[in-house]
């Protein structure tokens, strides 16, 4: 491609046509199950305090989303149903063949689901949009060898368990305790585990869901966890979202909770191997 | 010397790893979403021409090496070194050793103009020119008249090299020959 086409789609306009399909099956999947579409905002006043997840800025200090989670949570204390976002997320610094600052997330949460019952219904969701296929479980100890460890050597070592995985469907279950983010835990001491879930597809991480914390004290002592460890390596520490926590105080129900990459399926659906291949422009 | 950080990597930085000048292949990015971000990294050890593979630490980096891609001209071999010439009037000259003239020196005569790879102004590798004309210094007697299809022969060059030639070529042709294969073109 010469320089002076470097204004033209990173995909075909087959590519395209595949990934409105898919945006118009997803839709299908949520209306027949009485679950209701909403767009809360991709810019907040506050961040995740994640230490691993960094949020773009604006001049104006708002932070671009990096999910819909802490907004779809606050409806959902104000009384709001089963509800989806099918969106744009932002996530600053991650850029390669499966990753894109920007990319399109479909979120839910199920009202009275535990992880169990949300793991079967992405199974259904999968099973439209990629056609049926056998899901295997695996606890994240069985699959990476280990709960323990340094965090970094044991996130790569998930990373690369992960990528070995192949050709197959695999829900990946009983994170460790610490990796638990927004999930509840279950368990105590050294068998507690958080009660999340992944679903790996031909070795590429498409789906992280929760039986969802409700506690907001203990969110409250997660986010100063997280922010530690942001300081202790040397990046700043973010504000916890006083609306989410608040929410929590007043009443987040019983719920679960699953974030899908919407590219990461065009690009498994399409047989394709990069994000670019099936986004309109993958420039950043 | 300046170093670069994992998002500065790219196909064909040159950097040191392990003391040896490197270039960078491939730069994985590699995250899990929770977790930790790393770049898995394909290096060409540019000494061996081997592939090593290392994962980093994103934000983690390397220094940078000195390492330039020059046109030289192949001057003479002193029986140690080989000697090359810039082509840029400079006249300014460079030694290789055995090692790093290695791969080019069955297919380079005086004069010719090849790839050096220099390492801190020292010359790591020489790469021919993709094609070369080279005399034949011993073959069999050439067959009149087979000029098309037919068998081949061997053929000593005037570098020492032999190779597979048709039947019709003599002693004291010139032959263009294609480094890369290490085969015969034309009759030059």
């Amino acid at each position: 491609m010469s320089p002076n086409d470097d204004w033209r789609p990173t995909c075909s306009v087959a590519a395209l046509r595949a990934r409105a399909g898919l945006l118009a099956e997803i839709r299908a999947f949520f209306a027949e199950r009485d679950v209701m579409e909403v767009q809360v905002p991709t810019l907040g006043r506050t961040a995740v305090t994640e230490p691993q997840i960094e949020s773009v800025r604006t001049a104006a200090g708002a932070f671009l989303q990096t999910s819909p989670e802490h907004y779809m949570k606050r409806l959902l204390a104000a009384g709001a149903p089963s509800i989806y976002q099918l969106g744009p997320v932002y996530r600053a610094g991650e850029s390669g063949r499966l990753h894109r600052q920007e990319f399109t997330m479909l979120e839910w949460y199920r009202l009275g689901f535990d992880d169990q019952a949300l793991m079967a219904e992405v199974s259904e969701l999968i099973d439209r949009l990629l056609g049926p296929a056998a899901y295997e479980r695996m606890t994240y100890e069985s699959l990476v060898g280990t709960v323990e460890g340094e965090p970094s050597e044991l996130d790569l070592a998930y990373a690369e368990a992960v990528a070995a995985l192949g050709p197959v469907r695999c829900f990946v279950t009983d994170y460790p305790a610490d990796q638990a983010a927004l999930a509840r835990v279950r368990g105590d001491g050294a068998d507690s585990r958080a009660a999340r879930f992944e679903l790996i597809i031909n070795g590429v991480e498409v789906a992280n869901g929760y039986h969802e914390l409700t506690d907001a004290a203990e969110l409250r002592a997660r986010m100063a966890r997280d922010n530690q460890q942001r300081l202790d390596a040397g990046r700043e520490p973010m504000a916890p979202d006083e609306r989410l926590l608040a929410a929590m105080q007043a009443g987040l129900p019983d719920c679960a909770g699953v974030a899908i990459g919407v590219d990461r399926l065009a690009m498994l659906a399409a047989g394709a191997s990069s994000l670019a291949e099936v986004m309109p422009f993958a420039d950043l | 010397m300046a170093r670069y950080a994992t998002n500065e990597f790219r196909a064909g930085l040159k950097v040191l790893l392990e003391g040896d000048p490197c270039s960078i292949l491939d730069n994985e990015f590699v995250k899990p979403g929770k977790g930790q971000a790393f770049n898995r990294v394909k290096f060409r050890n540019l000494k061996t021409g081997r592939v090593w593979e290392r994962t980093f630490k994103s934000g983690e980096s390397i220094e940078a090496a000195d390492v330039m891609e020059l046109s030289m001209e192949y001057l003479y071999g002193d029986g140690e070194f080989h000697h090359f010439m810039k082509t840029d009037g400079s006249y300014e000259q460079a030694a290789a050793s055995a090692a790093a003239v290695a791969e080019a020196l069955p297919w380079i005569k005086e004069q010719d103009v090849c790839q050096v790879t220099l390492w801190n102004d020292d010359p790591i590798s020489v790469t021919a020119p993709n094609f070369v004309t080279l005399a034949v210094a011993e073959t069999d007697p050439g067959v009149k008249g087979d000029t098309a299809a037919g068998g081949t022969k061997p053929a000593t060059l005037s570098t020492g090299t032999v190779i597979r030639v048709p039947l019709f070529i003599n002693v004291g042709d010139v032959l263009k020959i294609d480094t890369r294969s290490g085969e015969y073109v034309s009759r030059a």
